[in-house]
């Protein structure tokens, strides 16, 4: 399982928008370099981001082979409701990774 | 006339401190944003995962880190300032990467694995960030230490450069377009935006040494560790960063 890294305040005032940092390790191989061997490595990207804010999209992103490893999206949110944040990354070969953040609305 | 002698070598002690510089400080500010906040630094992520791999047994039922040497943040903290350090057993210096690969051997036998490792040793060096470099006062360490420094003062390859030449001589200077840092060790495990990855101080050296066209020892060869251990010697008392960020 990938490892992730999220930055986000525990409490945030109603109305107000804050910041939300993601940092996600995966080898982001681009499908275009070629390993030891002389052969084409094939591709392996995280192809797309989304965070969820109590059930809706607040963000989506769709990521492409030029983006280096472990990507880092960093985004803004405005505090409407307690709950939590939902954060998905799926990509080739597969790859899927959930995590989830509470968030409290003061 | 003593208390001026010994108030001018301080003095002359502290200019000589003033003179060493961490790589950090020739980085631009963006890579220097990028190590101060834990929450941009890539080498977080395995200091993440080496916290999980400290606590969790490698096989079932076997003993986690943990188990035997308790909190981390505690038994750990300066050890990676400390090292390389002498090991009895095999009666010569080793590194913070090989006590670990040593410990997981012994103790979590087959489950050894290099990433596991890789991270380990990040979430031991995080430990000890902010501590000085604090090589320790044992004797057996003084020989292989100054094969160390004539290691670093030795030709090599087929561009026919010491360590010193570029890292002693040159150091603020540029070479191409990018600046020629001191060398100082106090960074490792690194996120290195080339690599895009955390690596070792072996596997700097290695680079450096496949950058002047030499070639490098053998993955177990002593070099390594006499090298490192002249490099912490020669960085002593300068503050760990780890895990740092370099371009």
């Amino acid at each position: 399982m990938a490892r992730s890294l999220i930055t986000l305040p525990e409490r945030v005032v109603r109305g107000e928008s804050f910041r939300v940092r993601t940092l996600l390790q995966h080898p982001m191989e681009s499908g275009f370099r070629v390993g030891a061997d002389g052969r084409l490595l094939p591709r392996d990207i995280v192809r797309r981001f989304r965070c969820l804010y109590n059930g809706e999209l607040v963000i989506e992103a769709e990521l492409s082979p030029a983006i280096a490893a472990n990507p880092f999206i960093e985004f803004s949110v405005r505090a409407v409701d307690s709950g939590s944040l939902l954060f998905e990354w799926s990509g080739d070969n597969g790859f899927a990774q959930r995590e989830q953040r509470p968030l409290i609305v003061a | 006339m003593r208390g001026w002698g010994a108030a001018l070598l301080l003095v002359a002690l502290a200019v000589q401190a003033d003179e060493r510089r961490s790589g950090f400080l020739d980085m631009s500010p963006a890579t220097q944003a990028m190590q101060r906040d834990d929450s941009l630094n890539p080498g977080m992520l395995w200091v993440l995962q080496g916290e999980q791999v400290w606590s969790r047994p490698a096989v079932a039922g076997g003993p986690s880190c943990a188990g035997c040497h308790g909190d981390a943040k505690q038994a750990m903290r300066g050890v990676a300032a400390r090292y390389p350090a002498f090991d009895a057993a095999r009666d010569r210096p080793i590194d913070l990467p090989q006590r670990i690969a040593a410990c997981q051997q012994r103790v979590q036998p087959g489950a050894a694995d290099a990433e596991a490792g890789l991270a380990l040793q990040a979430y031991v060096a995080y430990q000890s960030r902010g501590l000085p470099i604090a090589p320790p006062d044992d004797a057996r360490l003084q020989a292989p230490r100054e094969r160390g420094q004539a290691l670093w003062r030795q030709r090599l390859g087929q561009l026919d450069l010491a360590c010193a030449d570029c890292h002693d001589a040159l150091a603020g200077r540029r070479l191409g377009g990018s600046p020629i840092p001191q060398g100082h060790p106090t960074g490792y495990p690194i996120y290195r935006l080339e690599w895009q990855n955390l690596g070792t101080l072996q596997r700097r050296l290695r680079a450096c040494l496949t950058g002047v066209r030499a070639e490098p020892f053998a993955a177990e060869a002593p070099e390594w560790v006499e090298l490192a251990l002249y490099l912490a010697w020669r960085a002593r008392g300068m503050p760990l960063e780890a895990p740092g960020v370099r371009p």
